[in-house]
């Protein structure tokens, strides 16, 4: 029960005033740079961590993990209100979240957003405090092989779910490994379909093509339908936060699911965006209304956000036992122990126990104080969608440059982003899925590098990936989800032709 | 992180409370300078741009403010690039890692050292020969005679980059020692520590800073230190041991020596002015306790030079990354 004692010294120094006045300044900076597309989490932590050097570290990792935990938060707002994913792990949240705001329910969708968030968070920083030194060897665990096997996974559960016919998505998946097959080729070295151009060196990031693909493509969507922002009747009060919540427990079976996915995949090296997009695959598979995810199901919204938060929240727990961080923003965070002269690694928990602790307390009422900050302001934010599309279309697009701009202050990115956004149009046009294209873009190379860095230590065998009993279940259950997935397609075809 | 025009802001806000009190020089910047780091946020580099970002805020060192920025794409070339094009502008400097050479030797992109104005050396950066502590290998001797016993490749090491400074220690030492590894690449510096800690890989080359926490928290072992002496820090890290206990890679019968710049440069045709400037800057960073706490912390070599010192040094290491490379293929073979 040291830990409960350690915990409750660590609640005594997050609660000072100033820490709690620090805490709610960053939740607050956190929404506003996460519902900025361009700039997210990582890039905000690293633009104010200079502002933390003449604080005592504790105060200084409770106010950066706050804007973590508000950009979190935030990243969902644009990705529920406008199709426009701030962070790789919200795309998940679009598939369903944007068509409910488009239904007129956009405080329903944020409101399960934030909450299942939340869910997500204190589950992860439950485990986080009882478990902490057991799970943190369990990541030592993680080869390449391992991390590939888990990418397999997510590649595999996500395939499985897909409503379109399986050449289209697999093409659509093609598109987006092709695409993150450019730039340097991190295992030999080499420049790889970059033809000279400066601009390509650093290959299509993420953001861009994201931006582009969801964000330009729905706007050049709306405007062939007829300028028509759906949802504009949306209800916006408080009692709309109330009901939803009084829905949510109805849930619960997703909520849990999505909980030990995420913490699951955060404690492993693999992170949040194939978590989110993992857990969304397995409850269209599991949930009753399955068949209704992709139109505004209220569980797809619940499945990736409460998966994403569990698992952006149990990777500070490799970062801290381990020194390896599980996400972007976990490395700046890392960046800022060392400055702080605090020393990551298997020592920090018996070393520095006030700031371990002070910190986890800290995500416990940091995580409180977001979900409120970010509840009242619903109403807030769901108004946005009454304004007339004509007036909100250029505000969106103009929002959209800025953020493709922002993240290599290149104009060459805004280009690149009009252009992913005609593609989106296009794929949209011909009912190609961009979800496949997408996670192909994001973890596509990630992939690449556990394979080839597997297969190098290997020596070219291809039995690395069933060589432990680990590595083997992991490859196992993403053979499953993918056969299981065909074997319906079969079923499914061979009933419609009697239908 | 990425830069941005925000970020460039929010600095500006965060150094407008400050009154600085630097002294008068001849020549001083007049709006935010960038400073480069052409690798990832969380790096060695990016962790050294920062706590000079850090020292310049808390001790006022500069009127104006001094914005970190990642440029991390092409191994790097997308940073130096950026400041290859940026002549004539004294608000830009860059940090240097060993990719100022590896990368355009390896990738051909248009780039060379000497297209940019160089200022100082920070420090030169240690590397050290770590194994998993579970290991039997107690001394380079053990190390050696197992990569020579293990059948041809299957003697794994890990390291940071592809043809880069990892990788030519690990080529180096093939030689050394006529035994072939198996080389594997990863990200970053604290995941093949790690990756070692988790005996996925069987010895790594790892800096002091990205393997002190695995080495306290008694899961690696350092055998050697690829410099000409010991390092210099004598406070005990782990099992009464301390940097300086280290013997040298020479001393053990492993010929290899390698040490990493961390230096900086800025745009081409600088002024004497400015380049006096930036050198006096970092004097002053240097002096601060915070700096050699960090000194301290990664055990670096704190070798300072500045002029024609500091070029004279550049071209020759220059010279040996191009021998190094070429005997091990790493050159890219277009331009």
């Amino acid at each position: 029960m040291e830990e409960l004692a350690n915990l409750f010294h660590g609640f005594a120094v997050a609660l000072q005033p100033y820490n709690i006045m620090l805490m709610i300044i960053g939740i607050t900076l956190g929404v506003i740079i996460g519902v900025l597309p361009g700039l997210g989490g990582a890039n905000g932590v690293a633009i104010l961590l200079p502002l933390t050097f003449s604080m005592p570290p504790t105060s200084a990792i409770i106010m950066l993990s706050c804007i973590y935990w508000g950009a979190l938060f935030g990243g969902a707002i644009t990705s529920i209100l406008f199709n426009i994913p701030g962070e790789p792990w919200s795309v998940a949240t679009t598939f369903d979240g944007y068509p409910m705001a488009q239904q007129g329910k956009p405080g329903e969708a944020l409101t399960a957003a934030f909450t299942s968030s939340f869910v997500g968070a204190l589950f992860a920083v439950i485990m986080i405090t009882l478990v902490a030194p057991l799970v943190a060897g369990f990541a030592l665990r993680f080869g390449p092989a391992e991390k590939f096997a888990v990418y397999f996974l997510a590649f595999c559960s996500f395939v499985g779910l897909s409503k379109e016919p399986p050449f289209k998505t697999i093409a659509a998946m093609m598109m987006g490994f092709a695409l993150a097959a450019v730039g340097l080729d991190s295992i030999t070295g080499q420049l790889r379909l970059t033809f000279g151009v400066t601009e390509l060196l650093n290959g299509f990031d993420f953001l861009i093509a994201v931006i582009g693909l969801f964000g330009i493509g729905e706007i050049l969507l709306t405007m062939e339908e007829g300028l028509a922002f759906r949802g504009g009747n949306a209800k916006i009060n408080l009692r709309v936060v109330l009901h939803t919540w009084r829905e949510l427990p109805t849930y619960w079976m997703t909520s849990l699911r999505s909980c030990l996915i995420g913490c699951w995949m955060g404690v492993t090296p693999a992170g949040a965006t194939p978590a989110s997009f993992m857990s969304y695959g397995i409850a269209k598979r599991l949930a009753r209304r399955g068949n209704n995810f992709g139109k505004g199901e209220i569980e797809g919204v619940i499945a990736p956000e409460t998966a994403a938060h569990a698992a952006g929240t149990s990777a500070l727990l490799p970062m801290l036992s381990l020194g390896v961080p599980g996400s972007p923003t976990a490395a700046v965070l890392l960046g800022g122990l060392l400055i702080w002269g605090l020393q990551p690694g298997p020592m920090l928990f018996v070393e520095q126990k006030e700031f371990v602790w002070g910190l986890i307390a800290s995500m416990y009422l940091g995580n409180l104080a977001g979900l409120i900050v970010v509840l009242t302001c619903v109403p807030v934010f769901a108004a946005i969608l009454r304004v007339p599309f004509g007036i909100i279309a250029p505000l969106i697009l103009v929002l959209c440059a800025i953020g493709a701009y922002s993240v290599h202050n290149s104009t060459f990115d805004v280009m690149l982003m009009l252009v992913f956004g005609v593609l989106g149009y296009l794929l949209k046009k011909c009912n190609y899925p961009l979800a496949p294209l997408v996670l192909a873009i994001v973890l596509g190379d990630k992939a690449e590098e556990a394979f080839r860095q597997s297969l190098l230590g290997s020596q070219g065998s291809l039995g690395v990936f069933f060589s432990n009993g680990l590595v083997s279940t992991i490859m196992a259950l993403g053979l499953v989800a993918l056969f299981w997935s065909a074997i319906q397609e079969g079923y499914s075809r061979l009933r419609t032709p009697m239908a | 992180m990425k830069p941005s025009v925000l970020s460039v802001a929010l600095a500006a806000i965060a150094m407008s409370c400050a009154n600085s009190t630097a002294s008068r020089a001849a020549w001083e910047p007049v709006r935010p300078v960038e400073f480069i780091v052409p690798a990832g946020t969380g790096g060695g580099a990016d962790q050294m741009a920062r706590t000079i970002q850090g020292i310049v805020t808390k001790h006022n060192l500069m009127k104006q403010p001094l914005v970190v920025i990642n440029k991390a794409g092409g191994a790097g070339g997308e940073g130096f690039l950026d400041v290859k094009t940026s002549s004539g502008n004294p608000h830009k400097i860059i940090i240097t890692l060993s990719n100022l050479f590896t990368t355009p030797l390896a990738t051909g992109i248009p780039f060379n050292w000497k297209d940019l104005t160089p200022v100082a050396m920070l420090a030169l950066d240690e590397f050290v020969l770590w194994v998993n502590a579970e290991k039997p290998y107690n001394s380079v001797k053990d190390y050696v005679d197992a990569a020579k016993k293990a059948p041809s490749g299957s003697f794994k090491m890990g390291g940071t980059g592809s043809k880069q400074e990892d990788q030519i220690i690990t080529v180096g030492i093939e030689k050394a020692v006529d035994a072939k590894f198996t080389y594997i690449p990863y990200k970053g510096g604290g995941e093949v520590a790690v990756q070692l800690v988790g005996n996925h890989v069987d010895s790594t080359v790892n800096n002091p800073i990205e393997a002190v926490a695995q080495w306290r928290g008694g899961k690696l072992r350092p055998l050697c230190v690829f410099d000409a002496q010991p390092m210099a820090y004598d406070e005990p890290i782990a099992d009464g041991k301390a940097w300086k206990d280290i013997p040298t890679c020479k001393s053990q019968g492993l010929a290899m020596e390698y040490l990493m710049l961390r230096g900086i440069f800025m745009s081409p045709k600088a002024t004497k002015d400015q380049v006096e400037y930036y050198v006096e800057l970092f004097k002053k960073v240097r002096a601060t306790p915070e700096w050699q706490e960090f000194m301290k912390s990664g055990a670096f070599n704190t070798t300072f030079m500045t002029g024609a010192d500091y070029a004279k040094w550049v071209e020759a290491e220059e010279k040996r990354h191009q021998d190094l490379m070429k005997e091990a293929g790493f050159l890219a073979s277009a331009n």
